[in-house]
């Protein structure tokens, strides 16, 4: 490592009070900057991967989200039964007709209520998401008030879990099996038997339609045709597309309220940094007058003092995002603003994420390392030696 | 006799504190060959330090010229200043002035990072000024492991690594016992004899005085 690395680390350690106090509060702030990232980016994956690249779905026109959606059986019949639509062997699509329903339920940690989605489908569900496994009990029997729990929902409410049972439009539906779908959205869903759905809550229509393409490839030709067709009125989307979409309003509160919250911590984070890079500059006059005296232009000494002070942050960077990355542990439940339906998800670190919180306190070093600096490459020789004497 | 190395002509330098105007130096001439070792002398205030801060162009006198190894030190620019230092002079202090971070070799490299030198010829040159000073083996200790002799014979090795012009000294053995000054001022005496550097070096100590080939005395900014 260049000696200029080492001279400022080295440093930094000479004075080990001031340097950890320094980096603790460096750390903190890269700390709340991180975690804020990783809380919209895990809510972003967590919607994302609910899609599947090979399915398309099909809402009304407008519809940013399945719960503001109407579809007619006639509509989704026409949906379902298009060219481009992947076949069973028994000739019959790859496609689930589904209905969202809103249920009220109490959560298991404290008691408050929460929405919870109850998606009527078809056990075809399982075709078109193969990644979903029931992990405990049996899918629901068609015809009953049978239902599934996904893992987060059975984990995070009352009566969600295998055996127990949950009161809704004046029906006890009991939950018979759990699904795993990955972390993705669905894992805070109820799934049940759409028809019975549709006759319960008394909603004779259908929220979507989503489709297996036999290749997705043929996508654009599929929503070219149905969007074009006046029966229909609707917007057919990428899965994937749909569910990203539906985390763009709550991903960008988290960010936006986070990112204000890191710029505020951080402006004392910086003065934090000046504090500690003044004393620096002050403790080591002489050193200063000595660099000067052999050679050392304005601009190195300038530079000396900027790269101590951008060591600084990156140890509060590391502090920092080794305790962010203690949050991957946790999972965290909030209303999707687009559906407004619990959501459960967990804080992801991604390599973005890495790089813009060490850019972050690179930055937060520099701009708090700056003046100091300035002021140690202003030093006067004789006047910075005299003070050796 | 040699041709001057150092040529300071007419300098007179004053400095202001709180409104009064201090004279230090009156229209002062200096004139040292190449291979000289002069010894400026004089009580506090004489104006001996200033003097050879303006020969080793880390100040500038109100008039007058500063002339070391042919180039009018006082009208260059801050950075050709630097640049100039890191080639032509050598600095010993009286506390040393090591870096307490780095080692002694670190220490001594440092003068070195301001040229284009590569790596490996950086370490033949620290390897050859620390042998020179007799802390081969010390490399790699640091200034708080040494005693202060040692220390000055780091500064030493720093200042000669560059192989400068001319060394400028300020009171190297003023924070010394007597053996180590000793030995300080015998290292001097070979840099002087053996390897033919010119040295300016300001003492209060007679003995130091000796082994400088000249000693010229300051008093009230004038050269006696």
């Amino acid at each position: 490592m260049s000696l200029f690395l080492t001279y400022g680390l080295r440093n930094l350690f000479v004075r080990k009070l001031t340097t950890t106090m320094t980096v603790l509060g460096m750390g903190l702030v890269v700390f709340v900057f991180a975690a804020v990232l990783m809380l919209a980016h895990g809510l972003e994956e967590t919607l994302v991967d609910t899609g599947s690249p090979d399915n398309a779905i099909v809402v009304r026109a407008a519809a940013s989200a399945e719960t503001v959606s109407i579809m007619s059986r006639d509509q989704a019949g026409v949906a379902r039964t298009q060219p481009e639509v992947a076949l069973k062997a028994d000739g019959t699509p790859v496609a689930t007709n589904e209905l969202i329903v809103m249920v009220n339920l109490d959560k298991r940690k404290n008691g408050d209520a929460g929405n919870v989605i109850i998606r009527g489908t078809t056990p075809d569900i399982f075709v078109l998401r193969s990644g979903i496994k029931l992990t405990a009990g049996r899918m629901f029997t068609p015809g009953t008030s049978e239902i599934i729990a996904g893992k987060r929902a059975a984990e995070n409410f009352k009566g969600c879990a295998l055996g127990e049972h949950i009161s809704s439009a004046m029906r006890d539906w009991n939950v018979v099996g759990v699904f795993d779908a990955g972390g993705t959205g669905f894992d805070s869903e109820l799934w049940g038997d759409v028809e019975q759905i549709q006759q319960v809550f008394k909603r004779p229509i259908y929220s979507s339609v989503t489709l297996r393409l036999k290749d997705a490839a043929q996508f654009d030709a599929l929503k070219k045709r149905l969007e074009a067709d006046p029966r229909m009125t609707v917007d057919v989307k990428r899965e994937r597309q749909f569910y990203t979409e539906q985390s763009q309003a709550t991903a960008t509160f988290i960010r936006v309220i986070g990112l204000l919250v890191s710029i505020i911590f951080a402006v004392g984070a910086v003065i934090g940094a000046m504090i500690t890079m003044y004393a620096s500059v002050s403790n080591r006059t002489v050193e200063i007058g000595t660099l000067r005296a052999i050679g050392f232009s304005r601009t190195r000494i300038l530079g000396v003092f900027l790269i101590e002070s951008v060591w600084l942050s990156i140890l509060g960077w590391v502090v920092g995002v080794i305790a962010a990355s203690a949050m991957s542990l946790v999972t965290v439940s909030t209303t999707n603003w687009d559906t407004f339906a619990e959501l459960a998800f967990s804080f992801a670190l991604s390599p973005r994420i890495l790089i813009g919180s060490l850019v972050f306190s690179v930055v937060m070093g520099l701009v708090g390392g700056f003046l100091p600096a300035v002021r140690a490459s202003r030093a006067r020789i004789v006047e910075s030696l005299r003070e050796a004497a | 006799m040699a041709a001057p190395v150092v040529e300071v002509q007419n300098v007179s330098k004053q400095y202001h504190r709180d409104k009064v105007e201090i004279r230090v130096l009156s229209n002062l001439s200096l004139s040292i060959p190449e291979g000289g070792f002069v010894a400026l002398m004089g009580p506090s205030g004489s104006g001996k330090t200033t003097l050879l801060n303006l020969i080793a162009g880390i100040d500038r006198p109100d008039s007058g010229q500063v002339i070391v190894a042919g180039t009018a030190v006082h009208s260059l620019g801050e950075s050709q200043l630097a640049k100039w230092r890191t080639r032509h002079i050598g600095f010993i202090f009286q506390f040393y002035n090591l870096l307490p971070v780095l080692t002694a070799y670190g220490n001594v490299e440092l003068p070195l990072l301001l040229t284009k030198l590569s790596s490996k010829e950086r370490r033949e040159h620290v390897e050859t000024a620390l042998n020179l000073v007799g802390l081969g083996d010390r490399m790699k200790h640091y200034p708080r492991q040494l005693s202060g002799g040692q220390e000055q014979r780091v500064a030493i090795a720093r200042a000669i690594v560059t192989d400068p012009t001319v060394i400028v000294a300020d009171e190297p053995t003023g924070d010394l016992d007597k053996q180590s000054a000793t030995e300080i001022l015998d290292l001097l005496g070979r840099l002087n004899t053996e390897f033919g550097k010119t040295i300016v070096m300001v003492t209060h100590d007679p003995r130091a005085a000796e082994r400088a080939k000249v000693v010229r005395h300051l008093d009230k900014g004038e050269l006696n």
